[in-house]
């Protein structure tokens, strides 16, 4: 459910099929730069009620679903 | 509180992006993807001159001499002075008489300046304040450092306050970060200093001040139109801190406002530190883009870190 969210978010960001979204692929290989990957983590934080601080390193989907899992344990 | 004249002053040499990379291992695209800054300009003096040109620039719009002045605030993070303060020193060279004292409240240092201005002007101590922010943050960065070198531009503006008007609203703030934005000074040649510690470049965490920039003026501003029982639509301008045109593009976004509200002159001058809030300001004012009453917003924040907001009526 975390995954389907966060592949929904990006979608949503860069306009594409979340369904084309895959665990393993970097916010570079979807276009993302560092301050994309921020605006992303936002709505993140909007959409599952936590907050992610930016001092931890963030290089692809996957990334971003544990770190959400562990926010939410 | 009224402003009732604007100023600035721009040093004469001007850099773009392709010129940095005959040193830097970047590239125009890069720089402008990210940041929308497109040129920068750096002045080869120092800097309290810059200050006083923009002073007399204000001071020359309104119609006033150096010595009508009663207060002269100065926000100001680096010059090359420790002590005295820069605006004693600019005091001087615009032939002004009254007390005098700096600020630094970083990039957020005009806000801050507003606030105190605002606040004496209220209670009748002093008549007429100018209001003068200068920055050199071109001296406080690692120019081998692609990441922060290529942000940054000097410039000096001031506008002039008087106690007429509505008294504006405020919304001020520090979450103490010293790990955000730092530099460092040198230890000095204390025989007893005992840490280890090394004057260091400006240092930024890009992501983390973002998104700090971000949440705070979107939440700063629908604060203050909350204060005022106002919408954002009744908003005439928002003036924001000119860091990032990213990041005053995702303001914008979030308030969901028009994009002619938000003047930006970053990608002529990049990030000027608290300089470019007024440098902003004396940009759209000589532009006549601001009418008696109009109702502006100003968003700045900063290393601390700071924030500050004000709505005011022109």
């Amino acid at each position: 459910m975390i995954f389907e969210t966060v592949a929904k978010i990006l979608g949503e960001y860069k306009d594409v099929d979340p369904a084309t979204i895959t665990r393993d692929a970097t916010f570079a290989s979807l276009g993302l730069d560092s301050l994309d990957t921020v605006e992303i983590v936002m709505s993140l934080e909007d959409a599952f009620g936590i907050e992610i601080d930016m001092e931890q390193s963030l290089q692809n989907v996957e990334d971003l679903v544990k770190l959400i899992e562990a926010k939410k344990a | 509180m009224k402003i009732v004249a604007t100023g600035s002053a721009v040093p004469d040499l001007i850099v773009g992006n392709q010129e940095l990379t005959g040193f830097l291992d970047t590239s125009d695209q890069w720089i402008r993807e990210r940041t929308g800054i497109e040129q920068r300009r750096i002045h080869q003096g120092d800097l309290e001159m810059l200050a006083a040109r923009a002073a007399q620039n204000a001071l020359a719009a309104a119609g006033l001499s150096a010595g009508q002045l009663d207060l002269i605030l100065c926000s100001n993070v680096h010059s090359r002075y420790l002590t005295p303060s820069l605006s004693s020193v600019v005091q001087g060279l615009i032939g002004a008489s009254c007390p005098c004292l700096d600020i630094n409240g970083a990039c957020a240092g005009f806000v801050y300046a507003l606030e105190i201005a605002a606040a004496h002007l209220q209670s009748r101590r002093y008549q007429r304040i100018l209001l003068l922010c200068a920055e050199e943050p071109t001296r406080m960065v690692d120019w081998h450092d692609r990441s922060t070198c290529v942000l940054f531009g000097d410039a000096a503006a001031a506008a002039i306050a008087v106690p007429e008007g509505e008294a504006p609203l405020f919304k001020m703030g520090v979450v103490s970060n010293d790990q955000a934005i730092y530099a460092y000074h040198g230890p000095g040649n204390c025989p007893y200093e005992k840490s280890d510690r090394r004057e260091t470049p400006l240092v930024m965490k890009g992501q983390e001040v973002y998104k700090f920039a971000v949440q705070s003026s979107q939440a700063d501003i629908q604060y203050l139109c909350g204060q005022a029982g106002i919408g954002l639509e009744q908003v005439d301008y928002f003036l924001l801190h000119q860091a990032n045109a990213r990041i005053v593009e995702a303001v914008r976004s979030h308030l969901r406002q028009p994009p002619e509200k938000f003047p930006s002159n970053v990608r002529r001058y990049g990030n000027t530190s608290s300089a470019g809030l007024p440098l902003l300001l004396d940009e759209v004012n000589r532009q006549g883009k601001l009418q008696p009453g109009d109702t502006v917003i100003l968003s700045a924040f900063g290393a601390g870190l700071t924030t500050g907001s004000c709505l005011l009526k022109w």
